[in-house]
């Protein structure tokens, strides 16, 4: 019975608990509070759709906000162009994030680790070109903003709603993958490629199909931030983006899967309350991540609480004999 | 079974394999001697695609598999273990082997089905055959050098191999987990049907288990045959032997 369940029944109920919680939220929340945290539901998707390449994958991904943004300019543009119904553009949005990061991969797989990234970060970065030069179609250094959205997607609690389910259904549908034998061979490939061919693993077939999944919800979290902000703009596929989102990855916990949304919320947080304050927050963001590298290298949730349980445990011990000892 | 021709490679200005030639038979157990140097594990790389010979042929049960690339190789039956324990160290002892199982059944690409009730049979039938079941649930990178090395020959296992290439299966352990291993080796042989060539060190080892014995001097091959007739032949008794 228990071998069926994906789940152990603990994180089952925390993961229960958790949901309810955000699901009440707009009942006492003030419109600050469903705001923010539907940011953070928006850049943990992108976190953790990234983080199924470079955590579990083992693939230098290092240009993720362009997918991000080919997904809401998909939806942007179809809302803003034409006079289809903006779901077309909602839909549109990922496959178009995907074929993106198809024809991308296609060239990337071709070459490993460090060069991969230094490619990817070109490639991804001609896209950046497009969107910021384009000025007829998409206006530039202006963005596009007041983008029509249908009607029930009007009020900040509606909105809240609406990410909180996608993002849910994206997050449920990754953790099966994570889970999945694809997942479990991604996880290989990521510890020794080498080893995988030797095995008969497609390595480069297998890197694609992950991108392809990867960039697909990346623009399923490019087309929720138009559906929150109604704007688009070409920074949204600058390569500083890429870098934060991969900091996130890295500060929640990388090689474990729930890590990328400990260290959204913690990036999205910081930056609106530090942000607040001082012009500097990245400086504080420096200082934690120097800390980070030092005292967490594997992140947040990469802490091993049960390791830590024991040698607390053993210390105690070592303690009580220590005072036995003094007794005696 | 393997048939091996006139192959050479090399790397730049240096010349690693400059002719070697090998025949392996089905059932046969076969060892790769030479001094270090010789071309032992180059000529290994290429037999399995992870290096592309410059000339001569490579046939696999009569298909000519030169040059062709690795996990094509590996899904016509070649499979292999490292020289050093190359293994998936953030995966459990059992992930590392179902990860080749599930390659082996082609279903590496399956997206919604949980792996944990997938080739779990299998996966526990190899773990068991080579003794690692007790440890299923450790994380490979915590096992011992001699356990690592073991749980290679696991995750070669998995494909279901007809030829399984060992390349020095016993470097870095102690003379009882040498012992051990080759017992192992020899088992696995005779109970699954596998054909097996590997390359060792240890003279020992080398006569007492190979059915055949090639040897390598500068990437060339001086010669193949049964046990007493390498050790007869007097130019290898001169080149690696030590004359006695």
């Amino acid at each position: 019975m228990t071998r069926s369940l994906i789940l152990s029944r603990s994180s089952l109920w925390w993961s229960a608990a958790l949901l309810t919680l955000l699901l009440l939220v707009p009942l006492w929340g003030s419109r600050f509070t469903i705001y923010i945290l539907a940011v953070i539901f928006v850049t943990a998707l992108l976190a953790m759709s990234l983080n199924l390449l470079v955590g579990h994958g083992g693939i230098y991904q290092f240009h993720h906000a362009a997918f991000y943004g080919v997904g809401a300019y998909t939806a942007g543009l179809i809302a803003a162009k034409t006079s289809w119904p903006v779901w077309i553009g909602f839909c549109a949005g990922p496959f178009m994030a995907a074929a993106a990061g198809w024809v991308i991969g296609l060239f990337c797989v071709r070459l490993t680790k460090l060069y991969f990234g230094m490619l990817q970060i070109s490639l991804g970065s001609l896209i950046w070109i497009v969107a910021l030069r384009w000025y007829s179609l998409t206006a530039g250094d202006d963005g596009i903003h007041g983008i029509r959205m249908p009607e029930v997607l009007a009020g900040s609690v509606n909105i809240y709603y609406f990410l909180l389910a996608v993002v849910t259904g994206c997050v449920l549908i990754m953790f099966l993958i994570y889970k999945s034998p694809f997942g479990v061979t991604l996880r290989a490939i990521r510890d020794n490629p080498q080893r995988c061919e030797a095995v008969g693993i497609n390595v480069r077939q297998h890197q694609l199909l992950a991108i392809i999944i990867g960039t697909f919800f990346a623009g399923v979290a490019g087309v929720l931030f138009v559906v929150l902000e109604g704007s688009i703009f070409p920074d949204m596929l600058f390569w500083v983006l890429s870098l934060e989102v991969l900091i996130m990855c890295l500060l929640g916990g990388w090689f474990t899967f729930f890590g990328p949304v400990v260290g959204a919320a913690i990036m999205v947080t910081l930056r609106t309350f530090v942000g607040s304050v001082t012009e500097y927050w990245t400086m504080i963001l420096g200082i934690v991540l120097i800390l980070l590298i030092f005292f967490l290298p594997e992140g947040i949730m990469g802490i091993n609480f049960r390791e830590w349980g024991r040698r607390r445990s053993r210390r105690a011990a070592a303690r009580a004999a220590e005072n036995a000892d003094a007794a005696g | 079974m393997l048939l091996v021709e006139d192959l050479h490679k090399s790397f730049e200005d240096f010349t690693a394999v400059d002719g070697a030639n090998l025949q392996v038979r089905q059932g046969d157990l076969v060892a790769v001697i030479g001094p270090n140097g010789a071309g032992k594990t180059t000529l290994f790389n290429l037999i399995t695609g992870h290096l592309k010979a410059d000339r001569g042929r490579i046939r696999f049960r009569d298909q000519d598999i030169t040059r062709q690339a690795a996990h094509v190789i590996c899904r016509k039956g070649i499979a292999r273990s490292f020289q050093i324990a190359n293994i998936f160290h953030r995966l459990s002892v059992f992930r590392n082997v179902q990860v080749s199982v599930l390659a082996q059944k082609k279903l590496s690409r399956t997206l919604f089905r949980p792996a944990q009730t997938l080739v779990v049979e299998e996966t526990n039938r190899i773990l068991q055959s080579v003794g690692l079941q007790n440890k299923n649930l450790d994380v490979a990178g915590s096992l011992s050098h001699g356990d690592k090395r073991i749980l290679e020959i696991a995750i070669a296992l998995g494909n279901e191999p007809e030829l399984l290439i060992l390349d020095e299966p016993t470097a870095g352990m102690s003379p009882e987990e040498t012992a051990s291993t080759m017992e192992l080796v020899k088992r696995l042989a005779r109970e699954q049907g596998l054909t097996i060539l590997f390359c060792e060190h240890d003279m020992d080892v080398v006569f007492n288990v190979a059915t055949s014995i090639m040897v390598m001097q500068h990437g060339r091959t001086i010669i193949q045959g049964t046990p007493e007739n390498v050790r007869r032949n007097t130019t290898v008794q001169e080149a690696y032997l030590g004359g006695g």
